[in-house]
């Protein structure tokens, strides 16, 4: 009746688990009846779970991105917790079975359910208004995406409680991913999350790539689009390009393990090395889907508080459009150490390293444009100063890994961890963090608070050196990564410092709640009402800060690069509006049911429960063929709706 | 002969730049049709990729058969060669269903979707047969990593022949209760260049898995 699922799925003789899942469900039971008693549920449907504005859709990535951040920093905090007390041959309190799933998940989470929620979130709401447009391409899709990736993490979560998570690292390499060594539903749960996530990011690549190159604000020239709609159109062509390839992979290895296959087994003439080339064939790309688009967010940031347009603008494109491409030439540097011989180590040791170049044009293309700019210390762009230091560390280090010779003795070590720690939480992390704070008063209305803001960055700029510079010299000393206790009592006092640098960070998650708690608080205090609080450059400063559901009741049109920042300086009054009448598309529960549908199936399929799994599908397609079948009909907001509820706006009042 | 338009979308709806969409891109926001269009390619585009993975898993393990039959033991090319005949001509019925009902010529359109849907289906199931046939000689996809990888691509394009059957069925009866509206003409845009990709993916298929395999 319920496949391998009974009670002994959950851990109750483990007080860990227990308890942190204790308070994620009283927390969540807390929120549900609080949404209950206060009647807010109406809201929530009509704005939130069924919204296809792309604006909202992007704030729920983001705040998806921002919870799993503090789940992935709790299994992080254990893990060096760990490591502190377990050196010279203590044990430590975390079991090895438990540390291996710690260290799975929070790699897992950290980037599918943290990094690229974050990333596309930022694309999703800032894209469209780059463009000067009312929404994406395909907005009901849209919703599908995100409610798909949400099913993801959900999944991902729900293994904390009922049964176990993966205990292979966050790529689960076979064979020790294969059923003979991973007979629990932990690998089956990671490879269920990621397909149906894959699939909703795939959606989500398909709906941005559409709308950069179709739908475009009259005049807005492929060279006059921001840089940010550049690396986001690079990032989404990567995804299209490179989320297929996952899908497919982990397909091969679902069919080994519920259909007996031989893909990547160790009998029956299967070939581990084939998972290790096809995954990576997706993961560099990856991770230039996640990075590009901070690139953008820095090029946004960075010129405007320098009041000045980009450095290189052309340069700047190229650079973005050469990544894109080179991205997909590098994967085999991930596993040098593997036998594919000297020529062929050669060839991707030199294509790694000529991948420093583009990126190198861009740090120097962003010193540039603050070189005699009149720069503006807000916190968006401390977190832009803060990254360019620290990725260049990061990509140093990467171009010493990408050397063959030195890979080979630094291969899986800490030296690695440390490496792509550098650059994603100093790539990745600090563009999300800039961003966040840069396009919040657009999303909301009011500005965070400066001052936590800024403590917020010294502490993880700081937290993050000292956690992750011992780890560099400890991959030199000899420690591999993966370890759940060491013997080495030299390396104690390395491991001890970095759990004190994640102590540090943590003073950083703590500073951004309070940010953004005190900004709520105080936020009649700190209304954005000219809409245009940085004095932008871009057309997403020139709507009402937040944007009505429709962005621009008139369509801007395009004349130069940074239009808006052209007609603030020439002065030029715009033409008296003429309203013309909008079609708006109508609000879908399709991404919310299909996604429904989605946790019980991949639920059913975890759990082998057939009949549920069977259901589960069918409803989903069922859903899917209903929503199909019925026409959509598009609101009509009338020129005299729009011009209403510009003036109403302009006098300072809330638009009926 | 003039051409008729491609949807029914009245002239007056397409914006005079819709033109200028095209090249650099400064003449605004492309009409639905063309967007829809361009997002489905796309999506064309990454599920060949996904293709494309499964390929490179054959090519490796085409070889590895682990004792078990050979790829030249068990295919059939003239088999294989039927199913490529009604895979085409299933297409070929679909495209003249495409300029059917462009032209308002339902009675052509709905002939023309059930020769296409009789055609896939009897394609889908000498490919069933195929398989049962192999698996009924112990040559299942468990057998050995060759025909793990055989029946996952093979199988692969198949599902997207069925998933492709019910789409027709889908769109017959919407255009029978619906008629020609607009969304229902461009969908129907969409699972035509659905159809017609399935036929690039096969005649990849045909040459690299049968024609290679059983020489």
């Amino acid at each position: 009746m319920f496949g391998k699922l009974t009670w002994a799925a959950i851990p109750f003789d483990q007080p860990l688990p227990m308890t942190a899942s204790l308070f994620v469900l009283v927390g969540i039971l807390t929120v549900l009846v609080l949404a209950t008693v206060k009647g807010w549920w109406p809201y929530l449907w009509r704005e939130w779970l069924t919204s296809v504005d792309h604006k909202h859709i992007g704030i729920m990535y983001v705040l998806l991105g921002l919870v799993l951040l503090l789940r992935g920093f709790v299994d992080a905090l254990m893990m060096r917790s760990q490591l502190a007390l377990a050196t010279s041959g203590a044990p430590g309190y975390l079991t090895p079975e438990h540390y291996d799933q710690i260290f799975s998940a929070h790699g897992t989470i950290m980037i599918f359910f943290m990094a690229m929620p974050f990333i596309v979130g930022l694309m999703n709401f800032v894209v469209p208004l780059q463009l000067g447009v009312r929404d994406v391409a395909f907005p009901a899709l849209n919703a599908v995406s995100f409610w798909l990736t949400a099913t993801g993490a959900l999944l991902v979560n729900v293994s904390l409680v009922v049964g176990e998570f993966a205990k292979t690292g966050w790529l689960a390499y076979p064979p020790l991913s294969e059923l003979q060594f991973s007979p629990g539903v932990g690998v089956d749960y990671y490879l269920w999350a990621l397909e149906i996530s894959g699939i909703g990011t795939l959606l989500a690549g398909i709906n941005l790539v559409t709308t950069i190159l179709k739908l475009r604000a009259p005049g807005m020239l492929y060279m006059r689009m921001p840089v940010f709609c550049w690396t986001s159109l690079a990032s989404s062509l990567l995804i299209v390009a490179a989320f297929p390839l996952l899908t497919a992979t982990l397909g091969m290895l679902l069919l080994d393990r519920y259909l007996g296959m031989h893909f990547f087994t160790n009998d029956g003439g299967g070939n581990a090395m084939l998972y290790f080339n096809l995954i990576w064939a997706w993961g560099h790309p990856e991770v230039y889907i996640l990075i590009l688009p901070a690139f953008g967010v820095f090029s946004e940031v960075i010129a405007t508080f320098s009041r000045k347009a980009v450095f290189g603008y052309r340069s700047m494109v190229f650079a973005t459009l050469a990544i894109c491409i080179l991205s997909f030439t590098v994967w085999l540097h991930h596993f040098f150490t593997m036998g594919a011989g000297a020529d062929v180590n050669a060839f991707f040791g030199i294509m790694s390293t000529i991948i420093a170049v583009p990126t190198g044009v861009k740090v120097f293309n962003w010193m540039f444009t603050m070189f005699r700019g009149r720069v503006r210390f807000e916190t968006p762009i401390l977190w832009s100063l803060g990254f360019i230091v620290t990725f260049v560390i990061g990509g140093l280090t990467g171009v010493l890994l990408a050397v063959p010779p030195a890979d080979f003795v630094l291969h899986n070590s800490e030296f690695l961890v440390a490496h792509f720690h550098n650059v994603i939480i100093g790539g990745v992390v600090f563009g999300a963090m800039a961003g966040y704070n840069y396009w919040f008063p657009k999303a909301f209305g009011f500005t965070l608070d400066r001052r936590w803001g800024v403590v917020s960055f010294w502490c993880w700029l700081i937290g993050f050196y000292v956690a992750f510079m011992p780890l560099y010299v400890l991959g030199l000393l000899g420690m591999t990564r993966r370890l759940q206790h060491t013997d080495d009592p030299a390396w104690a006092p390395y491991l001890i410092t970095a759990a004190v640098g994640a102590l540090i960070i943590l003073c950083g998650v703590f500073a951004q709640i309070a940010q953004l708690i005190v900004s709520i608080r105080t936020r009649d205090r700190r209304r954005d009402v000219t809409g245009d609080p940085w004095d932008g450059r871009t057309l997403e400063w020139s709507t009402p800060s937040p944007p009505p559901s429709y962005n621009f009741a008139i369509m801007p049109q395009v004349e130069s690069q940074d239009d808006f920042w052209r007609r603030k300086q020439s002065g030029e009054r715009p033409p008296p509006p003429r309203y013309q009448a909008i079609e708006v598309p109508p609000n879908s529960p399709n991404g919310f049911i299909v996604a429904f549908f989605s946790v019980v199936t991949g639920f059913a399929l975890i759990w082998h429960i057939w009949w549920m799994a069977i259901t589960g599908l069918a409803c989903a397609l069922v859903t899917l063929l209903v929503f199909g079948w019925i026409e959509r009909t598009d609101r009509t907001l009338s020129a005299e709706t729009l011009e209403a509820a510009d003036r109403a706006r302009a006098a300072g009042m809330q638009p009926p | 002969m003039t051409r008729a338009p491609l949807t029914d979308l009245p002239m007056t709806e397409i914006p005079a730049n819709a033109v200028t969409a095209t090249g650099r891109g400064g003449g605004g926001p492309a009409p639905v049709r063309i967007v829809v269009a361009y997002g489905f390619w796309i999506f064309l585009l990454s599920d060949i990729i996904m293709f494309s993975a499964l390929f490179a898993a054959y090519a490796v393990l085409s070889g590895e058969t682990a004792g078990g039959p050979t790829a030249r033991e068990l295919f059939d090319v003239r088999h294989a060669g039927i199913e490529t005949l009604c895979l085409l001509f299933s297409s070929y019925a679909c495209g003249i269903g495409a300029l059917s009902i462009e032209r308002r010529r339902m009675g052509a359109f709905y002939a023309c979707c059930a020769a296409t849907f009789i055609l896939g289906a009897t394609f889908l199931a000498l490919e069933v047969s195929e398989f049962a046939g192999m698996i009924a000689r112990g040559a299942g996809p468990s057998r050995s990593a060759f025909l793990s990888a055989f029946f996952s691509l093979v199988g692969l394009h198949g599902v997207h022949v069925t998933i492709g059957l019910l789409w027709l069925v889908f769109m017959v009866a919407q255009v029978a209760a619906q008629g020609r509206k607009e969304f229902v003409l461009r969908r129907l845009h969409c699972f035509s260049l659905f159809w017609h990709a399935l036929d690039i993916i096969w005649i990849a298929l045909l040459t690299l898995v049968y024609l290679i395999g059983a020489r």
